[in-house]
């Protein structure tokens, strides 16, 4: 029987198998590398967070050490005052800039508009809040929960900007044009047509921004600065659960000690709740498409 | 994405010089010998985009509540002449026009002329249904109403059921009202958005190849609808199909290289044009 000229010789095909698998084998590796640190991170949260976990974890104020019980309830509600304070921020004005990029400008303009988005994103949260605390800290002579909340908003702008910016531009422009020759007016289109077709990867890029920011701690460092009691005034110092888990790591005291992996536990489990939220959002987004 | 005066060239520097218009009328656009009313009054009109001319001194009287074909080779300019017919140009970074567009005599682009309001009269059906996917049937069809101010529950009901029976597709989804209108097939897409754009009473209707992307029945039914609208508007339907140019048109237009070449009674395109070059092209021999 003659050779088939489309079979490899044995020891080829051998050879070509085994470095097929040692390949494969490498790639398996990194990308199993990716994902195990995301174990880890869980792993030593529960083990570490969970002990201290009980109900007076989200009802209490701190208690000094020494005293049992106590958590973080002032925390907790500082850090969604925070955000809710930094989305008030960041969802107009990045929602309303990337609508100006995505469909008004001039090239010229947009292409440094958005060049300043990006540096922005890039900027080191600690010089968020240095400059936040030269701007709204030193004059009004205190730090204060609006410093805090400014300082995050500013972070998330750029970034819902730019995500808004993508998924409007992802909007084909059949439906502008569908929307222009029923007569209707420029911004409808905008807001009704286009804005509505978008909604909900805007929704999306906002709660990413939501959750990036949720674990900032160095830029209310210097303006939101921590309490350990409730804060009745938003011009007043506020605690917020990344303050309070670096206040409280830093301490010399084991059971402060469990009740920052506590802290760090909620605050992980508030990140992965947003991020679960993006994932059914973008999912109903692509069964819709 | 530039405004819109930055793309509509100021009238006041382009008026049409109408003395050497009038030959150019008796020349291309000649047809219409006899009294009856005119809903484009085109004129020397002229279109770039960018460096590139897309239509050259188009001259062309298209009549009201006719259906006119508009015929051509790929790139021949034909869908970029309809679209100058409701301003949708408008929306394009770098097109600059010259020349007059009249729609039942009034100036289309002069200086202080509401893109919208025209887009109100003149509406325009698209080579690939785009019913908007966020919305149900009935908001399809409704929507231009109800953003242009209409609020009157009953007005938007009536609406809705007659604009659905002139599109034909009453009957198919009068049960299925608040379904998405992405539900439903390619052809009753492209009959809902006939139905869209009827619903704001215009009296005009542009479609630029409308059943391009449709099989042979979903295409019988929207030229049949074709025939229907021919009572109440003027249409004006781009097409590469020169059966259904010569099925469903009064007067057919062939463009070529961005020019009018001929333009005349349908059945004389088809059977003796006087240009060669229309000749060659209706005959299968190029395009």
């Amino acid at each position: 029987m003659a050779a088939s000229p489309y079979l490899p010789t044995p020891r080829y095909a051998r050879w070509r198998k085994w470095k097929s698998g040692a390949i494969t084998g490498v790639l398996v590796a990194c990308a199993l590398a990716v994902i195990a640190p995301l174990f880890l991170v869980i792993y030593f949260l529960v083990a570490r967070g969970s002990s201290s976990l009980d109900w007076n974890f989200f009802t209490q104020l701190p208690k000094p050490t020494g005293e049992l019980g106590g958590g973080m309830a002032n925390a907790i509600v500082g850090t969604l005052i925070l955000l809710s304070m930094a989305a008030a921020i960041g969802v107009p004005f990045g929602v309303f800039g990337g609508i100006y990029l995505a469909e008004y400008g001039s090239d010229r303009f947009n292409y440094w508009i958005r060049f300043a988005a990006d540096v922005l994103n890039g900027v080191p949260s600690i010089v968020w809040g240095m400059v936040i605390y030269l701007v709204l800290v030193v004059p009004f002579k205190t730090f204060s929960a609006y410093a805090g909340g400014v300082a995050l908003g500013l972070m998330m702008v750029p970034l819902v900007m730019r995500t808004t910016e993508e998924v409007l531009v992802l909007v084909p422009q059949s439906y502008r044009e569908a929307a222009m020759a029923l007569g209707i007016t420029r911004w409808k289109v905008i807001t009704v047509i286009v804005v509505r077709t978008a909604l909900k990867g805007i929704a999306t890029g906002v709660i990413v921004a939501l959750a990036r920011i949720a674990g900032e701690t160095a830029p209310l460092l210097f303006t939101a600065l921590g309490n350990s009691f409730w804060s009745h005034n938003l011009n007043e110092p506020i605690s917020a659960l990344p303050l309070q888990i670096f206040a409280y790591g830093l301490s010399p005291y084991d059971d402060w000690h469990r009740q920052a992996w506590a802290g760090a536990l909620v605050l992980m489990a508030l990140i992965l709740a947003l991020n679960i939220t993006v994932r059914i959002l973008s999912r109903d987004r692509k069964s819709a498409a | 994405m530039a405004s819109p005066t930055e793309t509509v060239q100021a009238p006041a520097a382009t008026e049409p010089i109408r003395v050497s218009a009038a030959p150019a009328a008796a020349a291309a656009g000649g047809v219409p010998a006899e009294k009856e009313e005119i809903a484009f009054d085109v004129r020397n009109f002229n279109m770039w985009y960018g460096q590139r001319q897309a239509l050259i001194d188009v001259t062309m009287r298209i009549a009201a509540r006719k259906v006119t074909a508009i015929i051509g080779p790929s790139g021949c300019g034909k869908s970029t002449f309809i679209r100058a017919l409701n301003r949708m140009h408008d929306m394009t970074p770098g097109t600059r026009l010259e020349g007059s567009v009249k729609h039942f005599g009034a100036d289309l682009y002069g200086p202080d002329v509401d893109a919208t309001a025209v887009r109100r009269r003149v509406g325009m059906v698209f080579q690939k249904s785009n019913p908007f996917p966020t919305m149900s049937i009935a908001d399809n069809v409704l929507v231009g109403l109800r953003l242009n101010g209409v609020r009157d529950r009953s007005v938007l009901q009536a609406r809705l059921e007659e604009c659905l029976r002139m599109a034909a597709l009453w009957d198919e989804v009068k049960d299925l009202l608040h379904r998405p209108g992405t539900s439903l097939s390619g052809g009753q897409q492209q009959r809902l958005c006939i139905a869209r754009s009827l619903a704001v009473q215009p009296d005009t209707l542009l479609m630029d190849e409308p059943c391009s992307a449709l099989d042979p029945i979903a295409t019988t039914k929207i030229e049949e609808l074709i025939q229907a609208l021919r009572e109440q508007y003027t249409v004006v339907i781009v097409t590469h199909n020169m059966q259904q140019a010569a099925r469903c048109s009064d007067r057919t237009a062939f463009f070529y290289m961005g020019r009018l070449i001929e333009f005349d009674e349908t059945r004389k395109i088809f059977t003796s044009p006087t240009n060669p070059q229309t000749e060659a092209y209706v005959s299968g021999r190029f395009g």
